[in-house]
């Protein structure tokens, strides 16, 4: 296995919007390397549909108060409000940032970006809905990933492409823990790779394949997040995860709350539009946590379609078909292909499927990762988009919030990273530092147990979607602990096929699927802690949200013997006081 | 899954699996001294995928098999292979139509690493050659550029490139000339040729007037066959010929 070794001022490992907008900000200042274990221009940030909110006012009167308000709300107050104040505010500035990058927004008859209405985004403080969302399409992160890879080519960034990490370096020299760098394994050769750096910001997405039914990429397998763990680092709010209420049956591909913003309704095996019992205001357009909870209760309660009974229905049809076309064709295209559905005149079955982490890496404003319930920043270290946890979205973002998110906090982290690293000195790192990740690689290649790993993450993915999704209880909770717990032990037991050294898949699958895990396990004993419910973490045997015991964070530390211990810190509160959540 | 109903589809989530038979092009760098076939019977759903296909036989049977793959469903643009003669990308066919029997080959004209990899760089440094990016000196100050709908819609076509490589790697032209930019790189040059808001055309019509540029060209349309996003690729080449030849755009 040969060894390179590489001196920059930054590296950046993910190149979606968080990565490549963080690039944006850093290229040109400082020496930087952007790493990703693919091309930039299949990061997930590609598939994101709907849209991103600005108060532009565009099309109607709006306010960023309104949208931190909504954000706030929608949050159930989990949120921390001076960094949604922050985000509300720069979001205006980051639509027009990306438009003067080229960014195709569809447009208005005046030719000004056009804006349309998206769930939980209503005027004046929930009066109504409000057309809020900036959007391309129902293409609009494809065309975000692209705008923002274009500025990158023009900058002439410099990319490591198909490189996927495996472990961070840290410089201990001066008693003070700060980031040193990074090992990466060069996928096309089985190279490793030394990337000694003053500064490493982490945008490596979310961990959504942990779970069976899920709109996330195979490759969305927590990196960042699970690799940073393992060094002792917390990770935050982990059972915070949004499951979005309309994923193609079966598939679990997403079909976008553009659907809904452009009329589409839902309706259960009767036909019934039942979003009207639930959120009698906004209806279709209420937040994701709770339509996938009217979707769960409309099955669980036999009013489901199908054989089964275990879908329910979005339905099209009575919208104009040019408005289709122009509006929603991509998502149309999804129900054709994968359903043999056509939207225009069949309503699509649909189910909740797992789509995004509130929760992750714990950062400031500035993207800094910090390590304790005091806050204390370790230096040279950033995160940015879904790895991190800000806590903007708190219990459950809203719709477009995500991609407004990677491009308001990449820019952030890294705008901090440039001036940090030009003011310390480069880190003291040993020759050598590469042993462990060449000894874990030798390890997994010379395993010779008896399982597989694509068979232990099914059996992760099973118990994960059906005991600790949308709806969960002490019981579920066990029941997939014991299960994660058991499948950890029987990965200490795994062997790969592949002993090569070019494109060596196989080893990446099983440094993945060890993420997961680990992500996976604290995820639960943080639910199982959290005897309330609050936004997606729903608990059938503590249904109300307990505001005197649970306005807190959770922290989650990997223990030296591999247990996970639990901490917390209060969210930090602003204008808007907790109260009722109703649509 | 099969659709039963077309009021309000009834779908099956129990429906019987098939035996489905893969013959696939291996190609190990480490071990082999040129390609063979390979072949496998397996079991799926008619609503699966090929990319399931692929799984089937990495997951259970065969952990050397190589391939790239992302997000499953047509966005990523990772899985772009010759399947039964023709590229697609493997996610966004069903066993159900394409049906039971598959050949699975490396996209053509590219160099092929291992496998179902190819080498992408020399598609990427194609890309980059064009000025892939909006290039416009004006100050628009703290507010957006006006475009109009019209005018939005001349590129619209364009914007949906995945850069899967579908396109250039069908193209005939491509195979024998690899000096030739290919169509995926001129539609991301018509993207920006035809943006109102972008003030480079000279610059990137010279560019595509080279003989490495549109020329090469012969219009066997399969390139606008290949393409999963459906952009009508021919087209945007003639397009951008045209704005050449007559310096309109």
């Amino acid at each position: 296995m040969k060894v390179h070794y590489h001196s920059y001022d930054a590296v950046i490992v993910g190149a979606g919007g968080a990565g490549l907008r963080a690039a944006i900000e850093v290229a040109g200042k400082v020496k930087t390397a952007v790493i990703t274990k693919l091309y930039p221009t299949r990061s997930h940030t590609g598939a994101a549909q709907g849209g991103m909110c600005a108060a532009l006012s565009n099309v109607e009167e709006d306010y960023w108060e309104w949208h931190a308000f909504d954000t706030v709300k929608g949050s159930d107050y989990l949120g921390d409000q001076p960094a949604i104040d922050i985000m509300c505010k720069e979001a205006i500035d980051a639509v027009i940032d990306l438009e003067h990058f080229g960014m195709a927004f569809s447009r208005t008859p005046e030719g000004r970006i056009d804006q349309r209405r998206f769930g939980g985004h209503t005027r004046n403080h929930g009066e109504a809905p409000v057309r809020r969302s900036c959007y391309a399409a129902d293409r609009t992160g494809h065309m975000i990933l692209q705008t923002l890879y274009q500025q990158c080519v023009a900058r002439d960034v410099t990319f490591f492409n198909e490189f996927q990490v495996f472990d961070i370096l840290f410089d201990e020299s001066t008693g003070e823990r700060k980031a040193a760098g990074i090992v990466a394994y060069e996928l096309s050769t089985g190279d490793l790779h030394v990337f000694v750096s003053k500064g490493v910001l982490f945008a490596t997405g979310g961990y959504g394949k942990m779970f069976r039914i899920s709109s996330n990429a195979h490759t969305l397998t927590g990196d960042g997040p699970g690799l940073l763990f393992r060094k002792q680092i917390p990770i935050q709010d982990l059972e915070f995860y949004q499951f979005h209420p309309t994923g193609i049956y079966g598939f679990g591909i997403l079909l976008s709350e553009a659907a809904r913003g452009e009329g589409g309704i839902l309706r259960n095996g009767s036909g019934e539009r039942f979003m009207e019992r639930v959120a009698p205001t906004v209806k279709d357009l209420a937040p994701r946590d709770m339509v996938s909870r009217a979707i769960h209760a409309e099955i669980r309660q036999g009013r489901g379609a199908g054989p089964d009974k275990d879908y329910v229905y979005l339905d099209l049809t009575h919208l104009p078909p040019e408005q289709i076309d122009a509006k929603l064709p991509d998502i149309s295209d999804f129900a054709r292909t994968y359903l043999g559905i056509e939207p225009k005149t069949q309503p699509i079955p649909i189910q909740p499927t797992a789509h995004y982490a509130m929760g992750g890496i714990p950062t400031n404003v500035d993207g800094e990762v910090l390590v304790d319930s005091n806050e204390t920043i370790l230096p040279g270290l950033y995160a940015a988009g879904e790895c991190a946890c800000v806590s903007v979205h708190g219990a459950n973002r809203l719709g477009t919030n995500s991609l407004l998110d990677i491009v308001v906090f990449g820019r952030r982290g890294g705008k901090a990273m440039a001036e940090y690293v030009a003011k310390v000195p480069h880190p003291e790192v040993a020759r050598g530092v590469e042993t462990p990740v060449r000894e874990r690689i030798q390890a997994l290649k010379d395993a010779n147990g008896t399982m597989k790993v694509g068979e232990l993450r099914t059996n992760l993915q099973q118990t994960m979607t059906l005991n600790a999704s949308v709806v969960r209880t002490q019981e579920s909770l066990e029941e997939a602990l014991t299960t994660i717990q058991t499948i950890k032990k029987q990965y200490n037991d795994i062997a790969i096929d592949d002993k090569g050294e070019v494109f060596n898949y196989d080893l990446v699958e099983a440094l993945e699927l060890g993420h997961l895990l680990d992500l996976a396990e604290a995820f639960v004993i943080g639910a199982l802690a959290r005897k309330e419910s609050r936004g997606a973490h729903w608990r059938d045997d503590f249904p109300t949200r307990d505001d005197q015991n649970w306005m807190t964070h959770t922290l989650a530390y990997r223990q030296e013997d591999g247990s996970v211990r639990l901490d917390y810190k209060p969210v930090k509160g602003g204008k808007y006081q907790p109260m009722e959540r109703k649509y | 899954m099969t659709v039963t109903d077309q009021s309000s589809p009834q779908i099956d989530s129990h429906e019987a699996e098939v035996k489905v038979h893969l013959k696939i092009k291996r190609y190990n760098p480490e071990v082999d001294t040129r390609p063979h076939w390979q072949e496998y019977d397996i079991m799926l759903k008619p609503g699966d995928r090929v990319l399931d296909a692929l799984h089937a036989v990495k997951w259970k049977f065969d952990g050397t098999l190589s391939f790239r793959r992302s997000c499953a469903h047509g966005v990523c643009g990772s899985d772009a292979l010759v399947i039964n003669g023709e590229n697609k990308l493997a996610c966004v066919n069903l066993i159900r139509n394409i049906g039971t029997d598959l050949t699975i080959e490396p996209i053509r004209g590219l160099p092929v690493i291992k496998d179902l990899i190819v080498d992408m760089e020399p598609f990427f440094a194609q890309y980059r050659s064009v000025l892939p990016y909006l290039i416009a000196n004006d100050d628009p100050g703290y507010k957006e550029r006006l475009q109009s709908q019209s005018d939005r819609e001349k590129y619209d076509d364009t914007t949906k490139c995945i850069l899967c490589a579908c396109c250039t790697t069908s193209c005939p032209v491509y195979w024998a000339n690899d000096e030739y930019v290919g169509p995926a790189a001129i539609v991301n040059a018509h993207r920006f040729i035809f943006d109102s808001r972008d003030q480079a055309t000279t610059e990137r019509l010279d560019i595509l007037n080279q003989k490495s540029g549109v020329w090469r060209c012969r219009t066997s349309f399969n390139c606008t066959e290949a393409c999963p996003r459906g952009i009508s690729v021919t087209k945007a080449i003639e397009e951008v010929k045209r704005a050449i030849l007559y310096d309109r755009v």
